[in-house]
């Protein structure tokens, strides 16, 4: 029964997908392949069911119909927890109480305990993974702060070290620089393509900003009422008229220093 | 007077350990809810003719156990529906004691404790709860750490969430109830709330918060029965204030409040 989905180096499977928050459909017969070590781009507007997407890969969403297999195990309702161990997931950016009393170290050690399972502690491999993870996203010197005192870009660091911690072989990014000023949103992607590169992880990329949209993106997803509504690689659907259609306004795209940049025409 | 002592020690750990994840999960008016449904269940024993500790026990831990899946599916909005229990356990409460005949002192009696009149069997109970949850967070004390931090990335790194949530609103649930007798079921919330809130505003350690609000729940309990002792006036009340008082301090004298003149202070020299 295992692995016998994972045909092709495909590592996430949806099948025909319908999910249904009470009255609204937020995804209506939605199929997805993704392959392993793919960077998949996934846009559209506010409601387009991208983040449901990406929930039921990590099993937080509730399948009404069709069949998800993530890295050959087939997520049903209820026990997903093994699967879960297995993906790194970051959401935009939480709003927290910075009187909490929890630190950065203590943060992204969060991200071992679904591997360490109930009664057992951290030990020094644990600790020193999470240090140099904390390291890898640049945020060792504040790993003692206490997590509500950081910035907004410093926090998201901290959610990908966190998820970077549960060696994750699937890396779900779900608007990871939403409400992030222009420089930390360029330094978090610049990080994500890194890490990307060098953990050898598939990674799906979830936000309606185009000009947040990474550039390795291998396919991008275009999504639009629930549905999948156009794919393909970036040059092939990254076009002023698919665009403009996908978000019903009209948007140029010029060439900057070799690079994409989307601009909502008026 | 001994065992006044006791009780007050061993609630005091009790509800000022549960009161940290109240605290922090910003759900203060669970405690007045499941101390309600539990002066709701007590009273129908009494009506009934059973132990009013079982009903007690069931009420609370019924309340808990609608509030838990309401909590964890987000349908409701935690808040209302707390809310909305709270009212129907005060209705319920009344409406038992209506139709009870005969003096009810003694059921009212159970809104304020009678901490300085605590039996053996209050005692023992009070042990085996309070035991329970210290056991209990030193056990889980990361998934705790996790949850209180935020249970969707709790539920996301693969953490039974969901388990450990209801788990905590179980150990809310008998705590309230076995110290409704002893402490009163108004007395229980601030017990739970001060002392965490005290400690709240000192650490950013949980577990000092932890530690904190443990030692500010017994010297709460102490400092009270001391005050009603020399001062001859009631425990519990006394132990109430003597909380607040604690809290008072700690905020007045907070380390996380101190950051923040500072920063006032800071900005204008900084502008000219």
């Amino acid at each position: 029964m295992i692995n016998q989905r994972e045909t092709n180096n495909t590592i996430v499977k949806i099948e025909n997908a319908i999910v249904s928050y009470r009255e609204d459909v937020a995804l209506r017969d939605v199929s997805l392949e993704v392959k392993r070590g793919e960077f998949v781009g996934i846009i559209g507007p506010n409601g387009a069911g991208k983040t449901t997407l990406l929930t039921l890969i990590n099993g937080l969403g509730k399948l009404l119909e069709g069949r998800v297999w993530v890295l050959g195990n087939s997520i049903n309702r209820g026990s997903v927890n093994g699967v879960r161990k297995r993906i790194g997931y970051v959401s935009q950016l939480q709003n927290i109480d910075p009187r909490m009393p929890i630190n950065v170290h203590e943060v992204v050690m969060v991200g071992r305990y679904g591997k360490l399972g109930l009664f057992r502690r951290p030990n020094k491999r644990d600790h020193d993974i999470v240090d140099r993870t904390l390291e890898l996203v640049g945020m060792s010197h504040l790993a003692k702060r206490p997590i509500g005192h950081l910035s907004g870009g410093e926090q998201q660091r901290v959610a990908i070290a966190r998820a970077l911690t549960q060696e994750p072989e699937i890396f779900l990014l779900d608007e990871p620089t939403a409400s992030l000023d222009w420089r930390a949103q360029l330094e978090l992607l610049e990080l994500i393509k890194i890490i990307h590169e060098y953990q050898n992880l598939t990674t799906l990329f979830v936000t309606h900003d185009l000009n947040a949209l990474p550039d390795i993106c291998d396919r991008v997803v275009l999504m639009k009422n629930g549905k999948i509504w156009h794919q393909g690689k970036p040059e092939e659907v990254l076009k002023t008229d698919i665009l403009s259609q996908l978000y019903d306004a009209p948007i140029l795209i010029q060439e900057h220093e070799g690079k994409r940049v989307f601009i909502k025409a008026s | 007077m001994q065992n006044a002592i006791l009780a007050a020690f061993l609630g005091g750990v009790a509800c000022a350990t549960i009161g940290v994840f109240i605290v922090l999960m910003g759900i203060s008016f669970i405690g007045v809810c499941l101390s309600h449904a539990a002066f709701a269940g007590a009273i129908l024993g009494v009506l009934l003719g059973f132990n009013p500790l079982l009903g007690a026990f069931l009420f609370s831990l019924g309340t808990a156990a609608i509030i838990g899946p309401l909590a964890s599916r987000g349908e409701l909005n935690l808040d209302t529906s707390i809310g909305v229990l709270f009212s129907l356990m005060l209705g319920l409460a009344f409406i038992f004691m209506g139709l009870m005949s005969g003096p009810k002192t003694e059921m009212l009696g159970l809104l304020w404790g009678s901490i300085l009149t605590v039996t053996r069997t209050d005692l023992i109970l009070l042990g085996i709860v309070a035991s329970a949850v210290v056991a209990l967070v030193v056990l889980f004390y990361k998934e705790i750490q996790a949850v209180i931090f935020n249970r969707e990335i709790a539920l996301a790194v693969g953490i039974p969430a969901s388990l450990i949530l209801y788990g905590i609103l179980f150990l809310t649930g008998s705590t309230i109830t076995v110290s409704l007798s002893p402490i009163g079921g108004l007395l229980i919330f601030s017990l739970i709330i001060n002392p965490a809130a005290a400690a709240y505003q000192l650490t950013y350690s949980l577990k000092k918060m932890f530690l904190l609000s443990a030692i500010f729940g017994i010297v709460s309990g102490w400092i009270g029965l001391l005050a009603s002792y020399l001062f001859n006036v009631p425990s519990g009340a006394a132990i109430i204030v003597a909380s607040s008082l604690i809290f008072g301090l700690a905020a007045l004298f907070s380390p996380k409040r101190k950051i923040k003149r500072w920063r006032v202070k800071d900005e204008p020299s900084r502008v000219l």
